[in-house]
C-alpha cells in the first residue's frame, strides 16, 4: 500500500505530468461541455462575414463559410477524443492478449504470428490504414477498428518481449510445478508483471493515435464532415493558407497541444513508474 | 630508504549519490600494501571492497566520489593527478583483472588487437613488435597456441581462457600494483584452481604487489600475505593472513570464520554457526560500532561510541606489518558465544537420519531413476545434456549432486521435476509410481510430493505477489480453505522463521535470505516427500547461508523429507549429504556415501575436484587436469573424462566406456581402474 | 558471413511474400465486388459480371494471386483502374521522387542525430545532456504535419524564403530541386532528430558503462581512442536497426507531407489510389514500399553483422 502512495506523491511532484494532465483536462472539458462553451454555433454558416481575420468579435476569425473558428476548435476536440482513446484501448487489449499468448505458448503459433507481424511492420502504419479504410469504407467505427488492429501487432511485440523474459523466471516454473494450467500462468502470474509496461505503451500509443486520427481526417479517411474535427478543418482550408493563415493555424495548434499534452503525461508516468 | 609502498590508503571516505541522498560506502579506510606483498580485502556483498579497488585506480562510478582521505599509489597522490598523469599511471604502474572476463573483453575486437594496444600505449610499440610481445605474454599465462587465440574473438574462448587473457593484458606492463577483483567468482572449481595457481606462479616471476578482492575466505587465505576484513564500509580487522584466520580479534571475523562449514564437517557433527541479524546498508550506521547489532559481545559502550582502530601486539599506526582491529574488546573475540545451540532432539533426529542412511536398505527406494537422458539438437548436432543416468534415493536421505558447468546437474533436476521432457526410454518413479514426463500431466499428489527450492530467490518469487499469496497459492494444492488454510499458512511461515509482518510484504522488500525462506516455505506447503535444492545458498552471503542450511536440516529431521542437493561448493555438499553423486558432461561418474566418496577410493575426476578446493590441503599435491572441458557437442569417445584424466591407462579409455564398478558398500565408480588401485584423498 | 547474408535475404523474401499475400487479399476481398464498386450500384448485374470476367476476377483466388505476383515481379504491375494505363511507370516515378526526399532528410537527420546522441551520452547528467534530451523530445513530439504547416507559414508565406510546394519546374537542376525539397524535409528532420539522438544516446551510454570500456580506459588508452575503437561500434548497433525502419518510413510513409507540399511521391500515389479505389495502383504502391523497407532492413542487418562478429556467426 505504501508503494502506491509513494507513487502518487512522486506523481504530484512531476511537473511534466501535471502540465500534461492540465492540457488534457482542458480538452476533455471542451469535448464534454463544448456545446455550452462555444460563443457561436460552430455549424452555423454566416455568409456575410466569411474569412474574417481574428478580432474581438471572433477571436480566431471565421472560415470560408463564415463559421466562428474558436467555436469550431472547441467542438473539434470531441470526435478525436472519442475515436483515438477507443482505438488505443482496443489495440492495447488485443495486443496484450496476443503478446501474452505468443510469448508464453511459443511454438508454431509464435512463428507464424511473428512473421505476419514483421510483414505488416514493413509498411508505415498510415499506408496500412489507408488500404484498409479504402477497402472497408470510412466511418468513426471503422477508423477505431482499423487503428486498433493496426496497433495490435506493435503492442503485441513489446508485450511478447517482456513475456519472454518472464517465462524464463523461476516463479513460472514454480507455478507449473504446482499444477497451474497455461491460462492461469499467463493471466494470473505473468500478466500483473507486464501490465505496467502495457499501460505505458498505451499512453505512448495514445499520443500517436491522436496524431494518426488527425492525419487520416486531414486526408479524408478519418473523421468525416460535418464534424468540426481539426484535421478536416485543416484539409478544407489548406489551400487558403497563403492569405488566410488563421483558418489553419489554430486547428493545427490545437492538435499540437493535445498531442504534446498526452506526451507529457506519458513522460511523467514513465518517470513515476520507473522510480 | 625503504621503497615506497605500492599502495597506501589513508582514512579514505567514499560516498555514492543515490537519488537525492549521499550514502557513505567506505568510512575511514586505511591500509598499506608493501612492495611485493599480496593483500586481500575480504567481505560480503555491499561491504565496499570493489569500491576500494576502483578507488585505488581512480575509477569510481559516475555517482561516486572520494569525500575524504588520501590514496597514494607508488608514492603519488592519486587524486592530485591530472588526466594525462592518471593515464600514464594506468599504463605504467597499476593494472586490474576483473570479475567477469567475458564482459571485460570487447566482443567486437579480436583478442590480438586487444592485447597489442596495451603495448602500443605503454611502450610505443607498433605492428609486428607489439604482436610478438603479445604472443609471448599469452604463452606466459599458459595459453596454448597463442597465435590462434590472438585471431579469435572473446566469445570463442572458454571462461578460464578469457581470464588468462585478461591477466596477460594486466601483467603486460609489469605493474607495481596488480588489482584482482573477484577474479575467479563464477568460474568452475577446477578452472578457479588453475587460475589461482597461475597468479601465484606469476607473482613469483614478476614480483608485483597484489590487491586481491574476494568474498571467499579460503581463497584469500590461500593467496594473500595480509588480509583486511571489511564490514559495511569499515575495515574491522587487519593483519597477516595466517594469524588473522587462526586467531581472529574482531567478533565479525570470528563469526564469519565459524559460519563456513569447515573441511570435513558433517551435519551429524551439529548445526552450523550463524551470525544473527542482517547486513546493514553501508553508511546507515553511525555513532556506534558498525557491527553492534549482531555482536554477541556488545556492551553499552559499543552502542554509543565508534571504536577506533586499535593496534595489537604493540605495533604503531602506520606500521605496515602489524595487526589491528576496530573493537573495544579484541581480547574477548575468541569467546564470542556460539549461536548453534543444538536442541537435544534435533541432534538426535539428525543422528538418526544419518544412521538410517548408512544401514542396509530393506524398504523400497523413494525415487528410482532409470536410463534418464536428455538430448538437444544444436545446429544439427546432438547435445547430450544428461546421458543415461540410473540411481536411487531412499526416504529421509540427502543425495548431493556435484559437477561443474556442463555436467548436467541442472538439466537432471528439470527432468526429475517434469520441467523438461526426457528422451524416450527414461523412467522416473516416485514412491513406486511412474511419473509422467511432463509436469502438466502429473497428479496433484505428485506435485505435492516432489518440489524444488530454486537458486535465485529474486527470480523464484513472483514480484507482483505478496508473501501470503506466494505461499497461499501453493496451499491450494493441499485443498485447504478458509480457517484451516490460514492456520496452515501461519504454521508454514513459522516453520521457516517468518513473522506475520513478512506475510504482507512483497519480494522487493525482503532480503535474499528472507526470500529464500519464502521459497522453502512454498516448497514445503504440500508436505513433500522429496525436495530438489538447486544451489539454494549460492546467491546468498556467507553469513546468511549457514542459517538457510540449518533450516533445511531441521525441516528434514522434522518431516523425514529427502533432498537432492545440487551445489558446486564441495564443503557444503559434504556437510549436508548422506550420499554424493559426481557428474561430468552429463554422465554419472561416481555415486556413494559421502564419507566414502570424499576420503576415497574415488574417481580421478572426484580426486581433482577435491584437490581444487582452496580450503583443502596444500597445493603441492594439486591434481592438475589437462586441457579444456570438451565441447558437449563433441563428446570424447569411450570414457567421457579420458581427454583430461591424469590416470588414463591407455587405449581402453578411448575405446570403451567403463561401467559403474562396485567400490564398497553402495559405492560405484565408473572407471576402468579397479577401486582398490584408486588412491585415497590426501 | 555469406551464409548470414543469404539467410537474411531469404527471410526478407518470405516476409515480402507474406506481405504480398496480405496486400492481395486485402485488395481483393475487403472491398467486395470490384465490378460493382467501379460501375456503381445501379449498373446491370450482367455488365458487372462481364467487367469482372474481363479483369479475370472470377478465377480462383490462388490463381489470381499467382498471376498477379508473377507479373509484379517481372515488372508488370497491372493496369490502373483510374488511368487505364500500366501502373508500373507511375510507381517508378513516384518512387524516385520519394527516394529523393527521403535521401535528403536521411542525410540531414542521421548524422545530426547520431552526433547529438553520442555527444550527449559523453556528458550524461550535466545540463548539456539534459538540454539535448529535452530539445529532442520537444521537437519530436510535434507531429510532422503540424510542424509542416507552421514551417510553411513562417518560411513560405511570411518570410517567403522557400517555395511553399515542392513541384519544381521541368528540367530543374539538382540545386533547385534541393531548394524545393528543404521545406518538406525540415519537419522530418525535426521529428526524427530527437528519435535518433535518443537511441544513439542510450546505446552510447550503455557502451560507455560496459565492462569492456572500463577495461580499455583502465589500460590507459586515451579517451578518443577508446571512443573510436571500443565504444562506437557497440553503441551504434541499436541505432542501425532504427535507421532501417526510418528509411522505410521515409520512403513510403510521408503521405501527409507529400500531400501538403503537392509532391508526387509514392505516399501521395497510394493516397490518391486509395481515394479512387484504384486497387491495382494501391497494391503495387504498397508492395513497393514494403520492398524498400525489406531491402533497407537487410542492409541494416549486414551492417550490424559487420560491426559485431557475434551476430554474423549464424551457427552456435
Amino acid at each position: 500500500m505504501s508503494v502506491v502512495s509513494e507513487r502518487l506523491r512522486a506523481a504530484a511532484h512531476s511537473a511534466t505530468l501535471i502540465t500534461g494532465l492540465a492540457i488534457l483536462t482542458f480538452w476533455i472539458v471542451c469535448a464534454l461541455f463544448g456545446s455550452a462553451m462555444t460563443p457561436f454555433d460552430p455549424y452555423a454558416d454566416n455568409l456575410l462575414s466569411t474569412l474574417a481575420s481574428p478580432s474581438t468579435a471572433h477571436w480566431f476569425g471565421t472560415d470560408q463559410l463564415g463559421r466562428d473558428i474558436l467555436s469550431r476548435v472547441i467542438m473539434g476536440a470531441r470526435d478525436i477524443l472519442i475515436v483515438a482513446p477507443l482505438a488505443t484501448l482496443l489495440g492495447t487489449v488485443l495486443g496484450t492478449a496476443l503478446g501474452l499468448c505468443i510469448g508464453y505458448l511459443r511454438g508454431a503459433l509464435d512463428d507464424v504470428v511473428s512473421r505476419v507481424i514483421e510483414a505488416i511492420q514493413a509498411l508505415p502504419l498510415i499506408i496500412v490504414a489507408l488500404m484498409a479504410l479504402a477497402a472497408v469504407g470510412t466511418s468513426n467505427a471503422t477508423v477505431v477498428l482499423v487503428i486498433g488492429f493496426v496497433f495490435t501487432p506493435l503492442i503485441a511485440r513489446t508485450v511478447r518481449a517482456a513475456v519472454l523474459i518472464e517465462r524464463d523466471q523461476d516463479y513460472v516454473a514454480a507455478a507449473r510445478l504446482r499444477g497451474d494450467g497455461r491460462l492461469t500462468i499467463m493471466f494470473v502470474e505473468i500478466l500483473p508483471n507486464v501490465l505496467p509496461l502495457a499501460l505505458v505503451e498505451m499512453t505512448v500509443r495514445l499520443g500517436y493515435a491522436i496524431f494518426f486520427v488527425a492525419s487520416l481526417s486531414f486526408l479524408g479517411f478519418g473523421i468525416q464532415p460535418p464534424s468540426a474535427d481539426w484535421g478536416i478543418a485543416i484539409a478544407e482550408n489548406y489551400s487558403l493558407i497563403g492569405s488566410y493563415w488563421w483558418t489553419v493555424l489554430f486547428d493545427a495548434a490545437a492538435t499540437a497541444s493535445l498531442v504534446i499534452g498526452v506526451n507529457l503525461v506519458t513522460d511523467g508516468l514513465k518517470s513515476v513508474v520507473d522510480a | 630508504m625503504t621503497p615506497q609502498p605500492a599502495l597506501k590508503v589513508e582514512h579514505l571516505d567514499v560516498v555514492y549519490r543515490v537519488g537525492r541522498q549521499e550514502r557513505r560506502v567506505l568510512s575511514d579506510l586505511s591500509f598499506t600494501i608493501r612492495r611485493g606483498e599480496s593483500y586481500g580485502l575480504v567481505g560480503e556483498s555491499g561491504c565496499g571492497k570493489s569500491t576500494a579497488a576502483f578507488a585505488a585506480i581512480r575509477y569510481l562510478a559516475r555517482n561516486g566520489r572520494v569525500s575524504g582521505g588520501r590514496i597514494l599509489v607508488d608514492g603519488r597522490d592519486l587524486m592530485a593527478l591530472s588526466a594525462a598523469e592518471l593515464r600514464t599511471l594506468r599504463t605504467q604502474s597499476v593494472s586490474m583483472v576483473y570479475q567477469d572476463p567475458g564482459r571485460a573483453l570487447n566482443p567486437t575486437i579480436r583478442i590480438g588487437r586487444q592485447m597489442t594496444e596495451v603495448f602500443e600505449v605503454a611502450e610505443g610499440l607498433k605492428g609486428k613488435q607489439a604482436h610478438e610481445r603479445a604472443a609471448q605474454m599469452l604463452a606466459r599465462v599458459q595459453i596454448p597456441s597463442p597465435e590462434r587465440v590472438m585471431a579469435n574473438y572473446p566469445h570463442e574462448l572458454s571462461g578460464g581462457m578469457q581470464q588468462r587473457v585478461v591477466i596477460a593484458m594486466a601483467l603486460s606492463i609489469n605493474p607495481a600494483l596488480l588489482i584482482l577483483d573477484e577474479p575467479t567468482t563464477g568460474l568452475d572449481a577446477t578452472v578457479e584452481a588453475e587460475v589461482l595457481d597461475l597468479v601465484s606462479r606469476l607473482r613469483g616471476e614478476f614480483n608485483n604487489s597484489i590487491l586481491f578482492i574476494s568474498h571467499s575466505l579460503p581463497v584469500i587465505a590461500r593467496m594473500c600475505d595480509r588480509v583486511g576484513v571489511l564490514y559495511a564500509g569499515e575495515l574491522v580487522e587487519e593483519g597477516p593472513a595466517a594469524s588473522v584466520f587462526a586467531d581472529p580479534r574482531h567478533p565479525y571475523t570470528v563469526g564469519l570464520l565459524r559460519c563456513v562449514p569447515s573441511y570435513g564437517r558433517r551435519k551429524s557433527h551439529g548445526r552450523l554457526e550463524t551470525i544473527p541479524g542482517f547486513l546493514p546498508a553501508p553508511g546507515s550506521i553511525t555513532g556506534r560500532c558498525v557491527f553492534v547489532e549482531r555482536c554477541g559481545n556488545a556492551t553499552e559502550r559499543c552502542r554509543s561510541e565508534v571504536p577506533p582502530r586499535i593496534e595489537l601486539d604493540g605495533a604503531r599506526e602506520g606500521d605496515a606489518g602489524g595487526r589491528s582491529t576496530r573493537c573495544f574488546y579484541p581480547e574477548r573475540a575468541p569467546d564470542l558465544p556460539h549461536t548453534a545451540q543444538a536442541p537435544a532432539q534435533a541432534l538426535a533426529a539428525v543422528a538418526a537420519v544419518a544412521a538410517a542412511s548408512a544401514a542396509p536398505r530393506a524398504a523400497q527406494p523413494l525415487l528410482r531413476v532409470r536410463a534418464l537422458s536428455k538430448t538437444y539438437q544444436v545446429a544439427g548436432k546432438p547435445f547430450h545434456a544428461v546421458n543415461n543416468m540410473d540411481f536411487e534415493l531412499w526416504a529421509g536421505e540427502t543425495l548431493g549432486l556435484v559437477g561443474e558447468s556442463g555436467s548436467g546437474k541442472s538439466s537432471l533436476a528439470k527432468l526429475l521435476l517434469g520441467l523438461s521432457i526426457p528422451d524416450p526410454g527414461g523412467r522416473v518413479e516416485l514412491g513406486g509410481e511412474t511419473l509422467a514426463a511432463d509436469t502438466a500431466a502429473r497428479t496433484a499428489a505428485q506435485h505435492k510430493a516432489l518440489q524444488i527450492v530454486f537458486q535465485n530467490p529474486g527470480s523464484a518469487l513472483n514480484r507482483s505477489q505478496t508473501v501470503r499469496r506466494l505461499i497461499g497459492r501453493s496451499l491450494r494444492l493441499v485443498g485447504l480453505s478458509g480457517r484451516a488454510r490460514e492456520t496452515r499458512l501461519l504454521e508454514l511461515a513459522a516453520s521457516v522463521r517468518l513473522t506475520a509482518r513478512h506475510l504482507e510484504e512483497k519480494p522487493r522488500q525482503l532480503s535474499g535470505g528472507l526470500k529464500q525462506r519464502v521459497g522453502i516455505a512454498r516448497a514445503f506447503a504440500g508436505g513433500p516427500a522429496l525436495v530438489v535444492c538447486d544451489e539454494p545458498t549460492s546467491a546468498l552471503d556467507v553469513s546468511v547461508q549457514s542459517a538457510i542450511l540449518n533450516l533445511l536440516v531441521d525441516l528434514q529431521a522434522e518431516q523425514q523429507v529427502s533432498y537432492i542437493f545440487i551445489s558446486h561448493d564441495l564443503n557444503v555438499v559434504h556437510y549436508l549429504s548422506d550420499r554424493i553423486a559426481v557428474l561430468y558432461l552429463g554422465r554419472l561418474l561416481e555415486i556413494g556415501p559421502s564419507e566414502a566418496v570424499f576420503s576415497g577410493p574415488h574417481h580421478p575426476y572426484t580426486a581433482a575436484l577435491l584437490s581444487a578446493n582452496p580450503a583443502a590441503a596444500t597445493h603441492a599435491n594439486r591434481i592438475r587436469l589437462q586441457g579444456e572441458l570438451p565441447s558437449a557437442l563433441n563428446l570424447p569417445s569411450g570414457c567421457v573424462f579420458q581427454t583430461r584424466c591424469p590416470r588414463k591407462i591407455g587405449r581402453i579409455c578411448e575405446d570403451q566406456e567403463p561401467a559403474l564398478l562396485d567400490a564398497g558398500l553402495r559405492h560405484a565408480i565408473r572407471c576402468h581402474i579397479p577401486a582398490a588401485e584408486l588412491t585415497r584423498a590426501p | 558471413m555469406l551464409k548470414f547474408l543469404i539467410k537474411r535475404a531469404l527471410l526478407s523474401l518470405i516476409t515480402l511474400g507474406i506481405l504480398s499475400i496480405i496486400v492481395f487479399l486485402g485488395g481483393q476481398l475487403l472491398p467486395g465486388d470490384v465490378g460493382r464498386a467501379v460501375l456503381g450500384p445501379l449498373a446491370d448485374a450482367r455488365a458487372v459480371a462481364v467487367f469482372d470476367h474481363q479483369l479475370g476476377l472470377d478465377r480462383p483466388l490462388i490463381v489470381q494471386y499467382w498471376d498477379w505476383i508473377c507479373h509484379f515481379v517481372s515488372g508488370d504491375m497491372g493496369n490502373s483502374f483510374t488511368y487505364r494505363a500500366p501502373v508500373a511507370p507511375f510507381v517508378a516515378d513516384a518512387l524516385v521522387n520519394s527516394l529523393k526526399l527521403a535521401s535528403l532528410a536521411f542525410v540531414l537527420v542521421v548524422p545530426l542525430g547520431i552526433a547529438g546522441g553520442v555527444w550527449a551520452a559523453q556528458r550524461v547528467g550535466r545540463w548539456s545532456d539534459r538540454g539535448l534530451v529535452l530539445l529532442g523530445q520537444s521537437l519530436g513530439v510535434v507531429p510532422e504535419f503540424i510542424s509542416s504547416i507552421v514551417l510553411i507559414l513562417v518560411f513560405g508565406v511570411w518570410l517567403r524564403w522557400l517555395p511553399m510546394s515542392a513541384d519544381w519546374p521541368e528540367g530543374a537542376g539538382a540545386f533547385t530541386q534541393i531548394r524545393y525539397l528543404i521545406l518538406p524535409a525540415l519537419p522530418l528532420v525535426l521529428v526524427f532528430f530527437g528519435y535518433i539522438a535518443r537511441v544513439a544516446r542510450i546505446g552510447t551510454i550503455e557502451a560507455l558503462d560496459a565492462d569492456y570500456t572500463r577495461t580499455a580506459i583502465l589500460k590507459g588508452l586515451p579517451m578518443g581512442l577508446v571512443m573510436r575503437r571500443h565504444v562506437l561500434r557497440n553503441a551504434l548497433l541499436p541505432t542501425i536497426t532504427v535507421t532501417a525502419s526510418l528509411a522505410g518510413y521515409l520512403a513510403g510513409g510521408l503521405v501527409v507531407i507529400e500531400t501538403l507540399f503537392h509532391y508526387r511521391g509514392i505516399g501521395a500515389l497510394i493516397y490518391t489510389a486509395a481515394k479512387a479505389k484504384d486497387f491495382p495502383m494501391l497494391e503495387a504502391g504498397v508492395l513497393t514500399v514494403g520492398a524498400v523497407y525489406a531491402i533497407a532492413s537487410v542492409l541494416a542487418d549486414l551492417l550490424s553483422a559487420a560491426l559485431n562478429p557475434r551476430i554474423g556467426a549464424v551457427s552456435a
